[in-house]
């Protein structure tokens, strides 16, 4: 074992690894890639529970039929922010967490490519997130348009509007930034002898992912950008009246959209090919089917962008292209399923926190899948397009697929990080919790969908109570065992047991076999010879 | 309290099967439904299918290869056997999926040769419907939201239609092939017929289609599915079908209705006239915003109570009502009424809010005001 560990790590007080600052201008000030990642972790933490209070005032409302708590155009806001906040400010840097936190170390480069960029690239988001919170208390509150913002209900509303493309700009350009330096580092300070094709697939779906950001983040600025011009320069390019047209900006909008479900989905899937293998002691079942599976996906992400809009009337050719490109993915997306389910046959399988939370994300994850694949079909899709089904259904695979493969990455990794073991009890218990109430709140919204309910509405026909309620009920159990991984994370930071050496047996990445735990404030400097 | 809470749980979970029946597709009246309906379920036998399948493998996995029971790891990886058939196979699968689903979209696309075309236009918050060809040609009229605001705000029992009724159904004969052409006044709506398997968006400049064969005559309900605005969730979608002869009946209805109850424009009604139908015109179109109370929901729905505009010069305020209020050459939630309302209308509910609330111009605005500034 080649470790290169850092002597100055234990016993010395860590102020002489961060330029001599201590306190928050420690923070504002680091470049180093782990502070970096715990900064991610924790703003998307806080953003998880801001959408998740928007959440609930939404499920509040819709416990029962009537007016009680919120009035509609509130309604519109907060399904609006919600999902802005839950895409934006939540999952994605979730992974840009994990990636800053997990890829120097995974090839072994002592830190990101771009330093100073990275520490730009991650506080440009805590302004980003306050312009959109800041919205709220303009005049005429936050947009009530739906997290798509489409075209022309965004010339309807006041400033909040333009405060959020603001947003949704300074969001953007920290994507950018932060993928430019995920590329760059895996390209560039690979260690001697970790080529492509050994490193860990957690790096080769963020890999893949930095450049799906790079390719459409300029496109949804480019749409947002466009509205703006809309709303106040006299631009008509989503006004029939000026010659444009409002199916543009859908057009534009979903280009980027739909690879945005792969850049939140691939580095999920990184997350759950580390930890299943680990968890199952048996490697990978096929490495390099996954890599191109991944990449299939990747590029057929780009051609199926208009099935999220069968409804508006495009040629049957049109249909019947994107119906095809779409069930397409369905072939790669099988690939991945069957590979993770390989790799656990005849394994040596243990349950802890990680991977129940990973099984979980399978089990659920490919539901989501199927349901997409219902979805895919223009005939079906024209019955369910903007029901409860299609919220059923993006639920299953952004909260259990994305969300429930960024609890896995904090459970296997937070020994890594903190040199602590989490309460492996209250971990499952968490899991629990999580999976029931996941099920509990949105499987039922499946049947909403089926029957009838048209989605971001406050108000609902009498035949949708039952599942209405059951659902809200679910969702209120789901926020409040989140406050359950607050503590089990506080809990593990600040009491935790000393962590082994090595926690899980079956781990084999550098982060694991090379370095010390917890790992050291710099790393891999010099790099270790693989070869 | 236990014993409470366990009732309580009862009670949610008997009331679940009270409503089971509301968990699939509503059934279909029109073939293309049926036809779409059959798919689902044939996707839906194949998926779970597939999914038990492969779960079988996860959690048999999960049972018989745990370390606690002793299983060792096998270390076998990679088998360019296994994995092209894992490839082709599903590649398979989904052209037999595609054939038949092919043959639905092309038949759900064809909207030729309808026996009757209907406009429909998406506005905020109501539809417009014009039959502009096939019997009842002409005949046109804008469907609201009959639910009252008490039932809706909690002061009364909801019915049994509640946010399922309006005041003017559309109405189509059975067995017969209606094209509907949708648009928008205003931003994008999109108008859902469940039963027939039609959804189409209607888009603010733009003219699409769809169609449908009822063949079940019966009261269908559905709702706007594309959310426009504050009051997306109040606009209501209701179609009638009706036998052959019970449509001729109601064309002629509508027809002799139209041309009995047109307003008499050039007469000058009295204030009091004018209120009383200002106030029925006023909950019809201005409530939903400017609200009962006349306060509005500032900024974004300005008060009409007190307003520079309502309290000003009247000519200022009929071009408001007239043409909406546009800024930066897009139209606001302020929408054109001059194509919607005729010029009594128009008049009555000037009259009407320039009278009421705080407001106390005492002016009547009669027909003719409006028709003089209509350009």
């Amino acid at each position: 074992m080649s470790a290169v560990v850092d002597t100055h790590a234990h016993g010395h007080g860590h102020d002489d690894h961060h330029g001599g600052y201590g306190g928050i201008m420690r923070w504002i000030t680091t470049t180093n890639h782990k502070d970096i990642g715990t900064m991610y972790l924790w703003f998307s933490f806080i953003m998880f529970m801001v959408g998740g209070v928007m959440a609930l005032v939404i499920r509040a409302e819709l416990f029962s039929p009537g007016l009680q708590i919120v009035d509609p155009d509130f309604f519109n806001q907060m399904t609006t922010m919600h999902g802005l906040i839950m895409v934006f400010g939540a999952i994605m840097p979730a992974f840009v967490g994990f990636a800053n936190w997990l890829i120097p170390m995974q090839i072994g480069a002592p830190d990101m490519a771009f330093a100073r960029m990275n520490n730009w690239s991650f506080w440009i988001l805590p302004f980003a997130g306050a312009l959109l919170i800041i919205s709220f208390f303009t005049p005429g509150g936050a947009p009530g348009v739906g997290w798509t913002l489409y075209a022309p209900l965004t010339v309807q509303m006041g400033v909040g509007m333009d405060l959020t493309i603001f947003a949704v700009h300074l969001l953007g350009m920290s994507s950018i930034m932060g993928s430019i330096n995920i590329v760059t580092t895996i390209l560039n300070l690979r260690a001697p002898g970790m080529t492509l094709m050994r490193m860990p697939l957690f790096c080769w779906t963020w890999l893949i992912t930095g450049y799906l950001l790079i390719a459409v983040m300029p496109v949804l600025a480019g749409a947002v950008t466009m509205t703006l011009t809309d709303r106040h320069f006299g631009t008509s390019f989503f006004n029939a009246a000026g010659g444009g047209d409002p199916v543009l900006y859908q057009h534009i909008f979903w280009f980027f959209g739909h690879p945005e479900v792969y850049i939140i989905a691939l580095p999920a899937f990184g997350v759950v090919s580390q930890v299943i293998p680990a968890f199952s002691r048996k490697p990978l079942f096929g490495y390099a089917s996954m890599v191109y599976a991944t990449s299939a996906i990747a590029i057929l992400s780009f051609i199926v962008w208009a099935h999220h809009m069968y409804t508006v009337g495009m040629p049957v050719t049109g249909q019947l292209f994107f119906m095809y490109a779409t069930t397409l993915i369905a072939v790669p997306t099988g690939v991945k399923v069957f590979n993770w389910v390989a790799t656990m046959w005849k394994g040596s399988l243990t349950f802890e926190t990680p991977m129940l939370f990973a099984c979980g994300f399978l089990f659920l994850f490919t539901l989501g899948g199927f349901t997409g694949l219902v979805l895919s079909l223009v005939p079906i899709d024209i019955q369910l397009h903007d029901t409860y089904y299609v919220v059923a259904h993006f639920h299953y695979v952004m909260v259990a697929g994305a969300l429930f493969a960024a609890f896995a990455g904090v459970y296997f990794w937070l020994p890594k990080w903190t040199g602590k073991m989490y309460d492996e009890k209250l971990g499952q218990i968490h899991f629990w919790l999580t999976m029931i109430f996941f099920n509990v709140t949105f499987f039922v919204q499946h049947f909403a969908g089926l029957a009838g309910m048209p989605r971001r509405i406050p108000d609902y026909p009498l035949m949708f109570e039952t599942w209405n309620k059951i659902s809200s009920i679910g969702a209120f159990g789901f926020g409040l065992s989140q406050l359950l991984f607050l503590y089990v994370v506080l809990k593990c930071i600040r009491s935790g047991a000393k962590a082994p050496e090595k926690p899980w047996e079956g781990a084999d990445s550098l982060e694991w076999t090379h370095l010390p735990t917890p790992v050291p404030y710099h790393t891999f400097d010099p790099q270790p010879d693989l070869r | 309290m236990l014993k409470k809470l366990m009732l309580g749980v009862l009670g949610v979970a008997l009331c679940g099967l009270a409503m089971a029946a509301e968990w699939n597709l509503q059934p279909a009246a029109s073939k293309l439904a049926a036809d779409i309906h059959w798919l689902h379920e044939a996707v839906m036998v194949l998926v779970i299918v597939l999914f038990v399948g492969v779960f079988g493998f996860m959690f048999w996995s999960c049972y018989a290869h745990r370390k606690s029971v002793g299983h060792p790891a096998s270390q076998f990886h990679e088998n360019t056997t296994v994995e092209i058939l894992w490839t082709v196979i599903p590649g398979i699968i989904l052209v037999a999926i595609a054939w038949p689903v092919t043959k639905v979209v092309i038949s759900q696309k064809d909207t030729s040769n309808p026996d009757l075309t209907i406009k429909v236009t998406g506005m905020q918050w109501k539809w417009g419907y014009d039959y502009l060809k096939g019997e009842g040609e002409g005949i046109s009229f804008v469907s609201t939201l009959s639910t009252p605001r008490d039932q809706i705000e909690g002061r009364a029992p909801k019915g049994e239609h509640y946010l399922l009724e309006v005041d003017n159904e559309m109405v189509v004969p059975v067995g017969r092939k209606v094209r509907v052409l949708t648009t928008a006044a205003d931003v994008v709506h999109s108008w859902w017929m469940p039963v027939f398997g039609a959804k189409q968006d209607a888009i603010p400049g733009f003219i699409r289609d769809a169609w449908f064969r009822a063949d079940k005559t019966g009261t269908y309900r559905s709702q706007c599915v594309e959310l426009c605005g504050k009051e997306h969730g109040f606009m209501p979608i209701v179609v009638r079908v009706v036998p052959q002869e019970d449509y001729s009946k109601w064309v002629g209805e509508k027809k002799a209705l139209a041309a009995k109850s047109a307003d008499d424009e050039n007469k000058a009604y009295t204030l009091d006239q004018l209120k009383v139908r200002g106030e029925k015109v006023y909950a019809a179109n201005c409530v939903a915003c400017h609200q009962a109370s006349g306060k509005g929901v500032p900024p974004a729905f300005p008060p009409l109570d007190g307003s520079k505009v309502v309290l000003g010069p009247k000519g200022a305020q009929i071009d408001t009502v007239l043409n909406g209020v546009v800024k930066s050459g897009m139209p606001t939630a302020m929408a054109a009424f001059g194509k919607q309302l005729n010029n009594v209308e128009l008049a009555a509910v000037i009259t009407f809010t320039r009278n009421n609330w705080g407001n106390k111009t005492g002016e009547v605005i009669q027909p003719a005001d409006i028709k003089a500034r209509r350009k």
